[in-house]
């Protein structure tokens, strides 16, 4: 089969699981009105599709910081940090995101994704081991397989399934590094952090938690789950992204280890590619600084999560284990999965499409991604509309 | 080749014939993807399976040169005689 023939067959076999056109995946999205609400097609929906946790992607603070770097330092870099130099913006980001973490170091990356890259292929290299949770994000396992590192899974969220193969590490245990998430994608649940910790301890591994959909939604300062198990100081080294509560694009990592600044210098997801825009930079120190301050913005956040939650566990949805802004209700098929998104749609809702296999356990899911900015018409709207098409995919 | 090949032999077949659920008989030549369509997260949850079933630990970035029920045969065996 040849190169092109590959593609071809790869699109015939999407095609097949969305017949006529349905474009549930990059589905245009024409105008956006506000955190909550956009314009698909003719419908002004409500976005129930979107990581913007906090609801501030309209913020006039971030909006005005990002105008006045604009003015002040252009559009874009153009270029990388090691080659064109770091700008005011990148290193007092960084300097924030430390005093934040109370940590020593952080590195600014250019997307969420490359820290991820950057930090794990810089961590760990051929002969070591990295031991990931199954559920692990594309980015994780992508940067283990940069790395050169032998990648082992454990089931996900079993402590006892990660001892297991800690032991079978034998003397190799000396040399992994341990990686889970504090927020998971998918079902949006979260890690086992105590446990893992002790089992980190136990066996002298170093571990990399990745906060991307945790911070801002966890912990009284928004810290993420770190701060809601007061585990900030047994953490290495902590990794998260600017694209969902922060509302930019970008990514970051801290850490107390000193051997963290090294990274810059041997990661290439971070010498090779063009450092942040100012613009960027500035509305996302605007949002640290709002996140950090929004406690009332997180309360809003969970008081929604929890309303919605209860009203899909209620109706018989199939949910994952814990309330967040993350609810996956679980399809049997990707045939209800796709009636239930259609559904949503022609309701003004929109939501996200999972499908196997990035779904966990050959499910599928229609994901729903909770805000502090919606209102409490729109979650009871939502939750009334998931009630009404329940029997349609009740088994 | 030893008896243990054979009991790693014939403990992927049993669970290669539990997944794939078709009428296609998993013989030692049997392609993981073209003939079985096994996905990647199947094929990653088997390996699990197998380290369990072994004790032993299956890089899946080892897996990059494994097609068929043999490659992985050997991939295995080579491991668990390693170990």
């Amino acid at each position: 089969m040849s190169l092109l023939q590959k593609l071809d067959a790869a699109a015939a076999a999407r095609k097949a699981m969305l017949p006529d056109g349905v474009g549930a995946f990059g589905i245009p999205i024409e105008e956006v009105y506000s955190a909550t609400e956009a314009r698909i097609g003719s419908r002004r929906v409500i976005l129930l599709g979107t990581n913007n946790y906090l609801g501030l992607t309209f913020a006039p603070e971030c909006i005005r910081a990002a105008h006045q770097a604009i003015d002040q330092e252009g559009t874009g870099t153009t270029g990388s940090r090691m080659a064109n130099g770091s700008y005011f913006g990148h290193r007092a980001l960084e300097r924030e995101f430390a005093d934040f973490y109370q940590c020593d170091s952080a590195i600014v990356f250019t997307t969420g994704y490359q820290a991820n890259l950057g930090t794990i292929s810089g961590l760990v290299g051929a002969g070591d081991t990295v031991l990931i949770d199954g559920d692990s994000h594309a980015s994780i396992y992508d940067g283990c397989i940069l790395s050169g590192a032998d990648i082992i899974r454990f089931k996900h969220n079993d402590p006892d399934d990660m001892e297991k193969r800690l032991r079978r590490l034998g003397k190799r245990v000396e040399n992994t590094l341990i990686i889970a998430e504090g927020i998971y994608s998918m079902l949006g649940d979260q890690a086992p952090l105590a446990k893992i910790v002790r089992l980190k301890n136990a066996y002298g591994c170093v571990l990399l938690l990745d906060e991307a959909h945790s911070l801002g939604v966890l912990g009284e300062t928004g810290q993420g789950l770190v701060e809601t198990t007061g585990l900030l100081q047994q953490v290495d080294f902590i990794t998260g992204t600017f694209s969902k509560s922060l509302c930019s694009i970008g990514g970051f990592c801290v850490s107390n280890h000193p051997q963290l600044e090294q990274l810059r210098y041997v990661s290439h997801p971070y010498i090779f590619t063009a450092s942040p825009s100012p613009a960027t930079i500035a509305s996302t120190r605007a949002a640290l600084a709002l996140l950090r301050n929004g406690s009332h913005l997180r309360k809003r956040l969970w008081e929604n999560c929890n309303q919605l939650y209860a009203q899909l566990q209620e109706a018989g949805y199939q949910l994952g284990p814990d309330p967040g802004p993350v609810i996956a209700a679980i399809m049997d098929t990707p045939q209800q999965a796709l009636l239930m998104w259609k559904s949503l749609l022609e309701h003004n809702i929109y939501v996200n499409l999972i499908l196997p296999p990035a779904a966990p356990e050959g499910k599928s899911l229609v994901r729903c991604s909770v805000n502090a900015a919606h209102t409490p018409e729109q979650i009871r709207y939502v939750g009334d509309t998931f009630v009404k098409l329940y029997p349609m995919v009740a088994v | 080749m030893t008896e243990s090949y054979d009991e790693v032999m014939q403990l992927l077949c049993d669970r290669l014939n539990a997944i794939v659920n078709s009428n296609t008989l998993v013989t030692a030549d049997t392609n993981l993807i073209t003939q079985l369509s096994i996905d990647s997260i199947k094929l990653l949850n088997l390996i699990m399976e197998i380290e369990d079933a072994f004790d032993i630990s299956i890089p899946i970035n080892a897996l990059a040169d494994v097609q068929t029920v043999r490659q992985l045969a050997d991939l295995v065996h080579k491991i668990k005689t390693s170990s």
